[in-house]
């Protein structure tokens, strides 16, 4: 039996790591409201891009379509992008993205291609690099940036058009949680290379007759890095969102669980306390019927 | 009068979206503008002003590259940045 003493310290250590959590989850929370307004914001550019992609690899086909586009035409070699948090002390949130793509690399080595692996956010690289050590070619730090722009996304972008170009990778794939609200967030993969078209809605009556300038292969030349970078900074976005939303979470159940943990523990010393009192005064009583 | 929808999208935020009259942008191969009712068309920008004329009211825009899709619903600007010129 712990000492009251003791018993104070212990409660009093928690209601210290309680007043922390507590102020964790608040600040997860503002954050949560800032990183799903930026997420939300970046929507419209991300979607109309897509469409006007859709719009045109329809008319680009065949031979003359960009190798963004087109792919190798092969699917031996494979680059895993892997998004998820910098910073811990956000429940599963990391874990979670990693589990899915740690099923999708082992699926693909079982498979005999070769597998390269771009870590985005600390903790997927403290993660990754043990099971997977010499597969991991880059790894990327976010923590630095104070907002995600597309300077940001832009390095990642590179890293993977490089490779691409060099002829190394096949298909690239990234994974990073969708957002879908604050309490559920799904690990979600994406295929970056071939671009995969969306099957846009057929165009409702005649279609309009396009003009270009320059030419729709030159557009959709340069238009295709672009939603590379897009992608990959919207998937940032809505990890980042995620990444509060479930930091918030998790906080929420720390603040919980330390408050049950303080009145237990207040019980417990209260009831030892009161057994002390009794004990002294039968001490005392029994002292004086002696005399 | 028939009136053009415009919209002008950067990538962190969508910046201007309305039924204007009049907007002249900066395409790789020159200067354009357009009217309501313009034919589909599409082309790169370069760095430059984007001008939008409602009425009477002018805004400029400074836009750094970016892809113009001029479609029978309006007129979109994707911008790879923009700022509004205050004036």
């Amino acid at each position: 039996m712990a000492s009251l003493k003791e018993m104070r310290n212990r409660i009093s250590s928690v209601k210290a790591t309680q007043k922390i959590t507590k102020a964790m989850q608040m600040v997860a929370a503002a954050k949560l409201r800032r990183s799903q307004d930026a997420a939300e914001a970046a929507r419209p550019y991300a979607r109309r891009l897509a469409s006007v992609i859709a719009n045109l690899a329809t008319g680009v086909s065949g031979d003359g379509a960009p190798a963004l586009l087109a792919g190798t035409g092969r699917d031996d070699r494979h680059l895993v992008v892997v998004a998820a948090a910098d910073r811990g002390l956000a429940g599963g949130f990391t874990s979670s993205i990693v589990r899915a793509a740690r099923a999708h690399i082992d699926g693909l080595i079982a498979q005999g291609k070769d597998v390269k692996i771009v870590c985005v956010g600390k903790k997927v690289t403290a993660q990754l690099r043990r099971p997977y050590g010499e597969r991991v070619v880059d790894n990327f730090d976010l923590s630095a940036y104070r907002q995600l722009t597309l300077s940001v996304a832009q390095p990642i972008a590179d890293v993977v058009t490089k490779l691409y170009e060099a002829g190394d990778i096949d298909v690239v794939t990234l994974f990073y949680s969708r957002f879908k609200s604050v309490v559920q967030q799904i690990p979600t993969a994406l295929q970056l290379i071939p671009a995969v078209v969306e099957g846009g809605e057929p165009a409702s009556g005649p279609a309009a007759v396009y003009e270009y300038e320059p030419s729709e292969e030159a557009i959709l030349e340069t238009l295709l890095p672009r939603n590379l970078t897009v992608q990959i900074l919207s998937a940032l976005l809505d990890n980042m969102a995620g990444f509060y939303a479930s930091q918030m979470t998790a906080m929420d159940n720390a603040t919980r669980n330390a408050g049950d943990m303080i009145k237990r523990y207040t019980l417990e010393y209260n009831r030892s306390r009161q057994a002390q009192i009794t004990k002294e005064l039968i001490e005392i009583i029994s002292g004086a019927e002696a005399v | 009068m028939a009136k053009l929808h415009f919209s002008l999208v950067a990538p962190e935020r969508e910046l201007f979206s309305a039924d204007v009259d009049q907007v002249d942008a900066p395409g790789t191969e020159g200067d354009f503008g357009v009217l309501p009712n313009h034919a589909p068309f599409m082309t790169t920008l370069r760095e430059g002003r984007v001008t939008v004329r409602d009425g009477a009211s002018v805004k400029l825009f400074d836009i750094q590259g970016g892809f113009a899709d001029v479609g029978p619903e309006g007129f979109t600007i994707l911008a790879e940045h923009a700022v509004e010129v205050v004036s």
